[in-house]
C-alpha cells in the first residue's frame, strides 16, 4: 500500500482535492479499466421519484394522480424542461437538459432492478450486488476483475477508504476518496434529525438554533419553496475532482459515486429541489472537468427504486417500483426518452400503486459494460450472475 | 440487555461496542475496573517515554532548529503517539469506567498540551493515571511536582523575595500555581481563604521547579529561590523548605472543604448537573472517612441510587460523544488519529482546555447550538463506517432499553444505512449518559 501513497499525495496536491473532498454526503470510488472509455456510475440512495424528475406531462391521468407534484407544463413559469413533447425534465435539471438537447442525455423510464423489495437496504444491496441475493462483492468490481492492466496506467490505490460502496467491493483493486472531517448532511436528513430531537428540552432547541444560525432556515429544510439552494455542494466538488482524475492519461477509467437524500416521504416538491440541483450541478461539473474526454464518457445514474405514483398524505411519495435512470455522456446516443412507457391508466400500475417496470436495470448496465467499456461477455456475466433473461441493452451508445 | 447493564455502560463507562459482553452484575463489572495494575495506553516501543528521554528529544528539536533545520519532528511524534495511544484505549478498550475516571482527574488537574509540549502525555500517564483509584493526596503531590504543572502554572518563575535569588534580582512571587491549587484543585473559595493565604502558599511553593537540561531531570527543589521562614496558610503553619510544601499539600488534600469539593464534582460528573445533596454527602463522607481514597469514592459512586435513575440526565461532553460514537461503530484502534481531529472540531481538544479550570461539565456547556450542528456533521461523516450495518440492531446492542422507539422508527425509515446510523448517533439518547 505504501508504494501508492506518493501517487495519492501527488495527485492530491496537483488537483487540490484535499479541501474539495471533505464533504461527506457524496462519495466516489475509482477503478481501472482497459481502453480509453470512461464510465461513471452515480447511485442515488434513498429512491428517487422518477415521475418527479422526468414527468409524463402528456399523459392523461398524470395531473390527477400526481396533484401538487405535477409541475407546470413546458413554457409556463416554473415549468418543466421539455423532452420532446411527452415528457418534461424537472426545472432544476438544466444541465441534463442541455445534454439532452445536444443528444448526450438518455433518460430511461420505468426502470427497475431484479427485485421487488420496497426496503431501501434490501434494494440497494441487490442493486449493488448485481444479483438476486446479497453478495460480498459488487457488480462493477466483478466486471473489472481479471482484466489486463492498461499499459502505463497508475495503480488505482489512491487512498484507503474507511469503507467502499458494495457496488465497488470485490477482487479488483479500487481507490476511494472517503470523505473526511466535517460536512453537511442534506436538508432532508437534517430535517429528520431536527424532528427526532424536537421534543428534547436540551438538544431540541440547540439543534434548531444551530441550524438557523448556519443558514439552514426552515426553507432549506423543505418548507419554503421560495428559497433557492446554493450552488455547489459535496457532489459537485467530488465530480470535479473525479472528472480531472478520469481525464488523466494514467488515471482511472471508472468512477462510482453515491449521493444521498432522495427519500422524500413528505414535502417532496420542496425537498427535492436541493438534491436535484446538486445532482445536476455535479453532472455538469463532471462534464466540464472531463474536457475532451467527455466524448468517451458514459454516466449511468441509478436509484434503488421509484416511488408511489400517487401522492401520500404529507405531500410526498412512498417506496415504489419503476423509476427513472439516466445514461449521459458524449458517447451516449441521447436526445430521446428511452424505455417502454407502461402508462399510468387504471390497471396499468404495478400493484395498483407503482409505475410498472419495463426495463431491467441490469440490461442497462450490461449494455454499457459490453458496448462502452468493451468488456468480454465473460466479464459481463460475472458482473450479473443469473441475468441471462436480462440481455444487454443495445443502442445506448453513438454508433 | 437489561436497563442496569445499559446504564452502567453509558453512565459510568464510555458506551458499549456492540460486541461487548453484557455484564450479569453491572456493579461488579464496574468494580473490577478499579483493580490496580490494569493496562494503560500502549505506546510505541521506541517512543521517548520517561522524562530524561523526553527532554533529550526536546533538546534535539531545539538543536535542529538552531542549526537551520525545520520544525520539531520529535514534538510532533510524541504528541501524536501519546494522544492516539490514550484515545485508542478509550475507543477499543474495555475499561470505560476507569478511563472515565482518568479523564475526570486529568480534567480536574488540567494542563494545556500546547503549553507544555513533550511532557503532557507523561503527565497523564505518571501523575494522574496511577492514582485514579489511589489516594487523592498522592495524586495532588504527583501533579504539583510534575514539570507539566510547574511549567503550565508558572511556578518555575516564582521566586521568594527574600530568597538569595530574590535578593539579587528583580523577580518575585508568582501566585499562579498556589492560587489554582487552592481554588480549583483543593479547598476552593468556599473554605474562606483570603489573599494572604494565597500569598503565603505561593511562598511555601517557591523553589518548586524542574530541570529539563540535566540529571536528574524532572522535579527539582531550588533552595536558592525559596522564601525563607515559616508560613501560615489557612491557619496552619508550615516550615521553611521543600518539606513545608509537602506538608501543605497533604494538609490541603485532606481538608474537609477539599473532600466536599471533590464529592460535588464527582457527583456532578456521574449523576446530575445539579448534584443531589444526599449523593454529595455520601461521597463526601467516604472521602473523609478514607482520607481521600479515590477508589473507595468510585465504588461509592456506583452504589448511589441516584446514579441509576433513568432518564439519563447528563449530556455527553464532546470527548465522551466522540469516543462513544466510535465505540458504537466498532472503530478500530487506528482511528484514534481521526478522533483527535473530531475532538478539535467539536470543541474539546485533547488535553488542551482553554483554562486551568478545565472543560465544563454540564449540558448547558456542551449542548451549544453550533456544537450540536457540528456533532451532526461529524456523525454523518463517520457513519460511513457503518455501511452494511443494521442501525436498529446497532442501537439495541449499544443502548439497549435506553433507545427510544421514536429513534428506531426514524432509523427504519431512513433512506440509507448511513442515514439510519446518523439518526441513531444524533438521537437525544445518544447525546446522553
Amino acid at each position: 500500500m505504501s508504494a501508492h501513497q506518493p501517487a495519492f499525495g501527488r495527485r492530491t496536491a496537483l488537483l487540490g482535492l484535499a479541501a474539495a473532498l471533505t464533504l461527506p454526503r457524496a462519495r466516489v470510488a475509482f477503478a481501472e479499466a482497459p481502453g480509453e472509455a470512461r464510465l461513471a456510475v452515480v447511485l442515488l440512495r434513498g429512491g428517487l421519484d422518477g415521475l418527479f424528475a422526468v414527468q409524463p406531462y402528456g399523459e392523461a391521468d398524470f395531473r390527477e394522480l400526481r396533484g401538487g407534484l405535477a409541475l407546470p407544463e413546458p413554457g409556463q413559469e416554473g415549468g418543466l424542461l421539455d423532452l420532446g413533447g411527452r415528457f418534461g425534465l424537472h426545472p432544476r435539471l438544466t444541465q441534463i437538459h442541455a445534454m439532452y438537447l445536444a443528444n448526450e442525455a438518455l433518460p430511461i423510464h420505468a426502470v427497475a432492478g431484479n427485485w421487488r423489495s420496497r426496503s431501501h437496504f434490501t434494494a440497494q444491496d441487490l442493486l449493488e450486488s448485481g444479483a438476486d441475493h446479497l453478495m460480498s462483492s459488487g457488480w462493477l468490481n466483478r466486471a473489472l476483475s481479471t482484466l489486463p492492466a492498461r499499459p502505463g496506467a497508475q495503480p488505482t490505490g489512491l487512498s484507503v477508504g474507511t469503507d467502499l460502496p458494495l457496488m465497488m467491493r470485490g477482487p479488483t483493486r479500487v481507490g476511494t476518496y472517503a470523505p473526511r472531517g466535517a460536512g453537511t448532511p442534506p436538508p432532508d436528513l437534517l430535517a429528520r434529525i431536527a424532528e427526532l430531537n424536537a421534543a428534547d428540552p436540551v438538544a431540541g432547541p440547540a439543534i434548531a438554533e444551530g441550524l438557523q444560525a448556519r443558514g439552514y432556515a426552515i426553507s432549506t429544510l423543505g418548507m419554503d419553496a421560495t428559497a433557492r439552494p446554493q450552488p455547489g455542494g459535496a457532489f459537485r466538488a467530488l465530480a470535479i475532482a473525479a472528472g480531472r482524475l478520469l481525464a488523466q492519461p494514467d488515471g482511472p477509467r471508472v468512477a462510482a459515486f453515491e449521493l444521498n437524500g432522495w427519500d422524500t416521504h413528505s414535502a417532496q416538491a420542496n425537498r427535492l429541489n436541493a438534491p436535484l440541483f446538486q445532482l445536476d450541478e455535479g453532472l455538469g461539473a463532471l462534464k466540464e472537468a472531463l474536457g475532451e474526454h467527455w466524448r468517451r464518457t458514459a454516466v449511468l445514474v441509478v436509484t434503488e427504486f421509484g416511488r408511489t405514483v400517487r401522492v401520500n398524505g404529507t405531500g410526498g411519495t412512498d417506496h415504489g417500483t419503476g423509476g427513472v435512470a439516466f445514461v449521459l455522456g458524449g458517447a451516449v446516443a441521447g436526445g430521446k426518452v428511452g424505455g417502454a412507457w407502461p402508462g399510468l391508466a387504471q390497471g396499468r400500475l404495478f400493484e395498483n400503486r407503482d409505475l410498472a417496470p419495463t426495463t431491467d436495470l441490469r440490461s442497462l448496465a450490461k449494455g454499457l459494460l459490453r458496448d462502452h467499456l468493451g468488456l468480454p461477455g465473460q466479464a459481463v456475466a460475472r458482473a450479473f450472475p443469473g441475468s441471462e433473461a436480462a440481455a444487454p441493452m443495445a443502442g445506448l451508445l453513438r454508433a | 440487555m437489561d436497563l442496569k447493564a445499559a446504564i452502567a455502560a453509558v453512565r459510568f463507562g464510555q458506551g458499549r461496542r456492540p460486541g461487548d459482553p453484557i455484564p450479569t452484575d453491572p456493579v461488579a463489572w464496574l468494580d473490577s475496573q478499579l483493580a490496580p495494575g490494569l493496562p494503560g495506553p500502549a505506546l510505541p516501543e521506541d517512543l521517548p517515554k520517561d522524562l530524561p528521554a523526553l527532554y533529550l528529544a526536546a533538546a534535539e528539536d531545539t538543536e535542529r532548529l538552531r542549526t537551520g533545520g525545520q520544525g520539531r519532528p520529535n514534538q510532533q511524534l510524541i504528541n501524536r503517539a501519546e494522544t492516539t495511544a490514550a484515545l485508542g484505549l478509550e475507543i477499543a478498550g474495555d475499561q470505560g469506567f476507569r478511563e472515565r475516571l482518568a479523564s475526570f482527574w486529568t480534567n480536574h488537574f488540567s494542563i494545556a498540551r500546547s503549553r507544555v509540549q513533550y511532557v503532557a502525555g507523561h503527565y497523564v500517564r505518571e501523575a494522574i493515571r496511577p492514582h485514579v483509584t489511589g489516594r487523592f493526596e498522592d495524586m495532588l503531590m504527583a501533579v504539583v511536582r510534575h514539570p507539566a504543572m510547574l511549567g503550565y502554572l508558572d511556578n518555575t518563575a516564582s521566586v521568594g523575595p527574600n530568597s538569595p535569588a530574590g535578593q539579587r534580582g528583580r523577580r518575585g512571587l508568582n501566585e499562579n500555581l498556589a492560587r489554582e491549587v487552592l481554588e480549583l484543585h483543593t479547598v476552593t473559595p468556599a473554605s474562606g481563604y483570603g489573599q494572604a493565604d494565597v500569598t503565603a502558599f505561593a511562598a511555601v511553593l517557591t523553589g518548586w521547579s524542574f530541570d529539563g537540561a540535566r540529571p536528574p531531570y524532572g522535579f527539582l527543589f531550588r533552595p536558592n529561590a525559596h522564601e525563607p521562614g515559616e508560613k501560615t496558610v489557612l491557619g496552619r503553619r508550615f516550615a521553611e523548605g521543600e518539606q513545608g510544601g509537602i506538608a501543605a499539600l497533604h494538609f490541603l488534600a485532606n481538608h474537609d472543604a477539599t473532600h466536599r469539593h471533590l464529592a460535588t464534582k464527582l457527583v456532578r460528573h456521574f449523576v446530575a448537573d445539579d448534584p443531589p445533596p444526599a449523593a454529595v454527602q455520601t461521597i463526601h463522607g467516604v472521602l473523609r472517612d478514607t482520607r481521600g481514597d479515590l477508589g473507595a469514592a468510585a465504588k461509592a459512586l456506583v452504589r448511589l441510587e441516584a446514579a441509576w435513575d433513568p432518564p439519563l440526565g447528563k449530556f455527553r461532553s464532546s470527548h465522551d460523544y466522540v469516543v462513544a460514537a466510535l465505540r458504537a461503530l466498532e472503530a478500530p484502534i487506528e482511528v484514534a488519529d481521526r478522533a483527535f481531529g473530531g475532538l478539535q472540531y467539536l470543541g474539546q481538544p485533547m488535553w488542551n482546555p482553554p483554562a486551568p479550570i478545565g472543560f465544563p461539565d454540564t449540558s448547558r456547556d456542551w449542548a451549544a447550538p453550533e456544537m450540536m450542528v457540528r456533532r451532526i456533521e461529524w456523525s454523518n461523516g463517520i457513519a460511513t463506517r457503518g455501511a452494511g450495518r443494521d442501525a436498529a440492531a446497532l442501537a439495541e446492542a449499544v443502548l439497549g432499553p435506553l433507545c427510544r422507539p421514536e429513534t428506531l422508527r426514524a432509523a427504519s425509515r431512513a433512506g440509507s444505512a448511513r442515514d439510519a446510523l446518523t439518526l441513531v448517533l444524533t438521537s437525544p439518547e445518544f447525546h446522553r449518559r
